[in-house]
């Protein structure tokens, strides 16, 4: 720096012309940078020297190395998928009770399970499986559709009220909005059913809801409200709520009814991977 | 007298084309606004006519009332103190919309769920409002004043420099109010649909006469190097433009169109527009600002006539290929992927030849560095500008993109030679500018430009080094795998992870809006013609000369 300051301090020369009283003056070209500028042209050659580099008239220069960036990435998803190919021929010709017992077939479904749950499941259901308000936890023993290996098997498979024939279906009826109920009747079944988890305020009005409940409700709910898995129909006597269990979400619920909705996996995810996920949603903590 | 009647000649002529055209697009506007096929369309046509409305009525009565023609011999300052003006508040426009959408990425709830104000419309609003609105009237207006300077003429044209102002802020409203409304062409930082595109086809060749015309007014046979780096900005923005925007509408009279390229080449061709629209807009152009305004305020001749040649030509001519490194590992053939990384390599040196000649200016004057912040300004600038195309070229080696790319690591880079270049050396510039087009004797205050400096500069440190670390962090992540060839996380837990460096990086974005608010309260406070606070602290560096003796008028604006 002390030699280019004197460079600038008397000894060099400006070109003689001034803008605006801004001179130039005419210092060489800084060496390092002159060098520095050349060796990324040297580098820059030999790079094309050793990879494809320069259009020629219907093709390109092919490089020494002869690489080609397609073939690189399709031969390392074929050695990823050769690696996996192993477990994944046993987990998809295997029994889901089968693969829980091989200890590393189990290893394996799970890690896969827990990947594949990240980037499909945890949108909805949450990164820990914790689920949201009309999303279901998936880490309790509370299952609306059953909650063994099979039953949540199936349900990934197939979802629920997904557009698929085998998709678990049902319907809870819009009370309100299709006049079944009116509004003082939804107001007092909302209380008989708080009261089913011992949460009522108002025992009059619950033991008036307790006959609405009987005649509409307990047929899928069953008639003490512990639910039936085989419809969808969630137990409403335990303190687990699917989309919030106050009074007025709970009117929301029996007026309008709700629909969740959970798309079919099977054709969007291969029938190991379904597998996998049946496996470690199983193993989260509530598996029957 | 026979020169004189020519002049008058020429001046009722230009008159004349200008009131045409402005009448021509008044009735234009008015079509679009009547006919216009979707809403937007026709918004944009009632903007159009009330726009060349005003501008035909302004010029009328200028005719009519026959007015004592305006003294045209100095230089056209009027124009320039306008640009100064609409520089400083798109960039409070553009700094807050960004601050804006930073936090709405840290917070999503703060898109309101609301179609005007979700992060995918307000963000082309940010990069447009400050690259080309906040970037784009910095350029021009100093343009405009460092060609007069350099070249000792007046801007060529009567009209046309004032058509170059209004029609490019017409073009950024109609760019902006499209994109609330969804008006877009999907094109990154080529948003606007073909009308806007048009249109801004229309000022730029203007702007281009406008400044060749001045060049070749000089009297100096040689050109000085800013107004070289000027004149390839303005070439070859208008180049870019032309070739990414090629597109066919589905109707005249609405805003839709498609683009004439498909596919790879139609990525090839909008990257080969991105990166040299960096290139040429934020590199080239503020090249040209940085070669007037650090020799002029440090008082030192530019370092390397040598340097500034060599420098400038190996900048254009390689800039142009460095393209292709926004597409490694897609479906550009390797060879093109190649090409634009190798040149982004050898594009290392011809970049900091800028930065050596504006550092070294400075030689023997180093000690205004502590005493004046708008010289700091000007040199960190150069030193972000050296620091950000070294990070380039680093980030376009293939094996270096696989983990940067589409990580915030990128978004750092923009930035850092964003704010730490492209505005600072523009900052530095309109402290400079704005005593001098004002004729004030000094700044409000000097102290305020030292807590902008410092303000601005945390703000940028926040950022750059909040993204590095979330934009590697992010990378890191993505490629993770377990020992059994299972991705190790999900993509919603690295954006989980990006949080807190989000609520950083947002904060940064304030710090530096918050400078730029200082700016804009000093500034206005100049301008009004306050009594500097702290005047005898300031360095007394004088603006250039008048162009004739004696106090000149701009004429009425």
């Amino acid at each position: 720096m002390a030699k280019e300051n004197a460079k600038t301090s008397g000894n060099v020369e400006t070109t003689g012309h001034s803008w605006d009283g801004i001179a130039e003056l005419n210092n060489p070209l800084p060496k390092w940078w002159l060098y520095t500028f050349y060796a990324t042209i040297i580098w820059a050659i030999g790079y094309w020297i050793v990879y494809p580099a320069w259009p020629t008239v219907s093709s390109y220069t092919k490089g020494y190395f002869g690489y080609s960036q397609r073939e690189r990435v399709s031969e390392d998803l074929a050695r990823s998928q050769a690696e996996k190919a192993v477990f994944r021929d046993k987990i998809a010709a295997a029994d889901l009770e089968a693969i829980k017992a091989d200890p590393e077939l189990f290893n394996f479904a799970l890690a896969g399970g827990a990947a594949a749950f990240g980037d499909n499941c945890a949108p909805c259901h949450g990164r820990g499986a914790q689920g949201a308000a009309g999303y279901p936890n998936l880490r309790d023993d509370a299952w609306l559709w059953g909650g063994t290996l099979d039953a949540i098997h199936q349900t990934i498979q197939y979802g629920i009220r997904a557009e698929d024939d085998q998709t678990r279906m049902s319907q809870m009826p819009a009370f309100g909005k299709l006049g079944m109920l009116k509004s003082n009747q939804i107001s007092d079944t909302a209380e008989y059913v708080m009261s089913l988890s011992g949460n009522a305020n108002d025992e009059e009005a619950a033991a008036r809801g307790k006959e609405i409940f009987a005649t509409n409700c307990a047929a899928c709910h069953g008639p003490d409200g512990i639910g039936n898995q085989a419809l969808g129909a969630p137990n409403l006597t335990d303190q687990l709520w699917l989309y919030g269990g106050d009074k007025a979400t709970i009117v929301e619920t029996i007026a309008n009814s709700r629909a969740g909705m959970m798309p079919a996996w099977a054709g969007r995810l291969d029938p190991a991977t379904v597998k996998e996920l049946a496996i470690y949603v199983h193993s989260l903590g509530g598996g029957q | 007298m026979a020169a004189a009647s020519q002049r008058d000649e020429w001046s009722a002529l230009s008159d004349i084309l200008a009131i045409g055209a402005a009448g021509f697009l008044t009735i234009l506007g008015l079509i679009l606004a009547v006919a216009g096929e979707d809403r937007a369309m026709a918004f944009h046509g009632c903007l159009l006519f009330a726009a060349s409305g005003l501008a035909l009525i302004y010029m009328l009565t200028q005719f009519v009332e026959k007015r004592e023609p305006a003294d045209t011999s100095g230089y056209a300052d009027g124009v320039i103190r306008a640009g100064v003006i609409a520089t400083i508040i798109w960039g409070l426009v553009g700094f807050t919309v960004g601050d804006i959408i930073a936090w709405q990425l840290a917070f999503p709830a703060l898109n309101f769920d609301l179609p005007w104000t979700n992060f995918g419309r307000l963000r082309p609003v940010h990069t447009s409002a400050v690259i080309f609105a906040f970037g784009g009237n910095a350029l021009i207006a100093t343009s405009f004043y460092v060609v007069q300077r350099t070249c000792r003429a007046r801007l060529a044209g009567k009209w046309s420099p004032w058509f170059v102002f209004w029609g490019y802020q017409l073009f950024i409203v109609l760019a902006a109010t499209g994109y609330v409304l969804g008006v877009t062409q999907s094109k990154e930082y080529a948003e606007p649909e073909w009308y806007v595109d048009l249109w801004l086809t229309i000022v730029w060749v203007v702007y281009f006469f406008v400044f060749v015309g001045t060049v070749a007014k000089r009297k100096d046979p040689h050109v000085y190097v800013a107004n070289w780096f000027y004149l390839a900005f303005i070439v070859t923005i208008a180049l870019l433009h032309i070739v990414n925007n090629v597109a066919v509408p589905v109707s005249l009279l609405g805003t839709k169109s498609y683009i004439a390229y498909s596919g790879v080449q139609d990525a090839m061709t909008q990257w080969w527009y991105g990166h040299n629209a960096v290139g040429f807009f934020l590199t080239a152009g503020f090249l040209g600002m940085m070669y007037y305004f650090v020799p002029k305020r440090a008082e030192r001749p530019v370092y390397s006539y040598r340097l500034s040649i060599v420098h400038f030509w190996s900048l254009i001519f390689i800039y142009i290929w460095a393209g292709p490194h926004h597409l490694h590992y897609t479906a550009l053939p390797d060879w093109a992927q190649t090409l634009g990384m190798t040149f982004s390599i050898i594009l290392w040196m011809p970049s900091w030849g800028g930065m050596i000649n504006g550092l070294m200016t400075l030689s023997g004057a180093w000690d205004k560095l502590r005493t004046d912040p708008v010289i700091r300004m000007l040199i960190v600038a150069v030193a972000f500008y050296g620091m950000s195309t070294f990070e380039g070229p680093l980030m376009a080696i293939r094996s270096v993109n696989s983990l940067s790319h589409y990580t915030d690591w990128t978004i750092g880079h923009v930035h850092s030679g964003a704010l730490g270049w492209v505005a600072f050396i523009t900052f530095g510039a309109l402290y400079c500018l704005v005593p001098w087009l004002w004729h004030r004797k000094a700044l409000y205050s000097q102290r305020l430009v030292e807590w902008h400096f410092w303000i601005a500069t945390l703000g940028i440190v926040l950022y750059i080094t909040s993204m590095w670390v979330s934009g590697i962090l992010q990378g890191l992540m993505w490629r993770a795998y377990d020992q059994l060839g299972f991705l190790e996380y999900s993509f919603v837990e690295t954006v989980e992870a990006m949080h807190p460096f989000y609520v950083i990086r947002a904060i940064g974005g304030l710090l530096f809006l918050v400078g730029a608010l200082l700016m804009a309260y000093n500034f206005w406070r100049t301008i009004r013609g306050d009594e500097p606070v702290d005047a005898t602290d300031q360095p007394s560096v004088a603006a250039a000369p008048e162009f004739r003796p004696g106090e000149y008028t701009a004429p009425a604006e």
